[in-house]
């Protein structure tokens, strides 16, 4: 991957800090949100790196990542943050700039199987369309 | 004390056990639930972003209807609705902006003068564990329970104020109240996977593999959880995962603290008079 001024200064990473209202250049890559994500190993980009990717302006890398549709929110990562930044915010907003430009949605109520329409809990339910639809 | 109730969607559905067991026991303890009346979806999440103001809508109209009743708290039993209801309060006693869109829009004058309490700390702080322990008629005595705090009653940690994040004991003091031997384990707090069970199954199911794994090997005959999802994914989970790791072949059960509670009190054989 390559740097460059002009990269560092997207249009995408503005947009990540306005919706998110955290400041992704507070992030010194100390690492502990990876460290202690329950589901880092279903992640190709690292909660770490997702940071370190938007301060240097890698908006590609960040939006063809996994990472974002893996992320449950659960809070831990920045419940334990040095820095306060609340990871599980950058995450949606860079989820909610892929939903909104590209359209479509990640998670279809037709594509979900009987099994989960049937027992599934309205919580769950309601959770997941907020987080993988507009 | 009487109390405004808020149910949510999934106790008047598929966690109907939670709110049966709930307001059979909080009469048994001389407490007053009354259910707002025109409740709506609290939304299942609180928005995680800057723009979205009008999801707080729902949160905020059951507390003002609460508010107007004349009740100083408000009381959730679902850990999804606790988090929106506790966050939401927040905004609306610290975020002017925010507070002014809501208002202006439901024309209140909501400034967050109700407390939003989860059953849990009614019980601990109103009813008092001690006090608890006293009322109990049969205790759990020799069952191995193992709680299972999740994610939502406790985190963000600035925000919810519930416990201490990393070292919870609330659950713990609870169960020791009713009688029960409580199993520590490592993964007490640990995501169960939340709503990827809705889309990356496996995901979850891997997360919750690890939970139990924990809890068998600490001992655990069963699990006492505060929030539906968790339920569902705990239990959703198990089959496949009891075959891959060799485990106990008739499960584990997942149970709510409400449960847990009725039968300690024996109110539990009232159900569905």
């Amino acid at each position: 991957m390559k740097v460059t001024t002009d990269k560092i200064n997207s249009n995408l990473i503005k947009e990540v800090e306005e919706v998110s209202g955290q400041k992704v250049s507070a992030c010194f890559q100390c690492a502990k949100c990876t460290g202690g994500c329950p589901v880092v190993w279903a992640m190709d980009v690292y909660p770490h790196q997702i940071l370190r990717y938007a301060q240097l302006g890698l908006a590609d890398e960040l939006l063809n990542s996994k990472t974002l549709w893996i992320c449950a929110s659960c809070q831990t990562c920045d419940s334990r943050c040095p820095r306060e930044v609340d990871i599980p915010k950058v995450i949606e907003a860079l989820r909610l700039v892929l939903l909104r430009a590209r359209g479509g949605n990640y998670l279809h109520p037709n594509n979900l199987p009987a099994r989960v329409l049937e027992n599934a809990p309205q919580q769950g339910l309601v959770s997941a369309f907020r987080k993988y639809a507009r | 004390m009487r109390y405004s109730y808020y149910p949510g969607c999934t106790l008047k559905t598929k966690a109907k056990v939670f709110e049966d067991t709930t307001l059979q026991t909080a009469r048994a303890l001389g407490l007053e639930f009354a259910e707002v009346e025109e409740w709506q979806c609290c939304g299942a999440l609180y928005p995680l972003n800057t723009e979205e103001v009008f999801p707080l809508l729902s949160p905020v109209r059951s507390l003002a209807q609460a508010r107007a009743a004349g009740c100083t708290k408000l009381v959730t039993l679902c850990a999804g609705c606790y988090n929106v209801f506790r966050r939401t309060n927040r905004t609306m006693r610290s975020d002017a902006e925010v507070r002014g869109k809501i208002n202006g829009y439901l024309e209140e004058d909501y400034r967050g003068q109700v407390d939003v309490v989860h059953y849990l700390e009614i019980l601990k702080n109103d009813v008092g564990f001690a006090e608890l322990a006293e009322k109990v008629s049969r205790r759990l005595e020799g069952r191995k329970i193992a709680p299972y705090y999740g994610c939502l009653l406790l985190k963000p940690r600035n925000e919810m104020d519930f416990d201490d994040v990393e070292n919870p004991t609330i659950f713990e003091d609870f169960l020791r109240a009713l009688g029960a031997n409580v199993v520590e384990y490592p993964y007490r707090t640990e995501c169960c996977g939340s709503y990827l069970s809705m889309a990356n199954e496996e995901v979850a199911a891997t997360a919750v593999g690890r939970i139990l794994t924990s809890a068998f090997k600490n001992g655990a005959e069963a699990l006492v959880v505060a929030c539906p999802l968790c339920k569902y994914n705990l239990e959703e989970y198990q089959k496949g995962f009891r075959e891959a790791a060799g485990s106990p072949a008739a499960g584990i059960p997942v149970l709510y603290f409400t449960e847990l509670l009725a039968e300690a009190l024996d109110v539990r054989e009232q159900d569905g008079q």
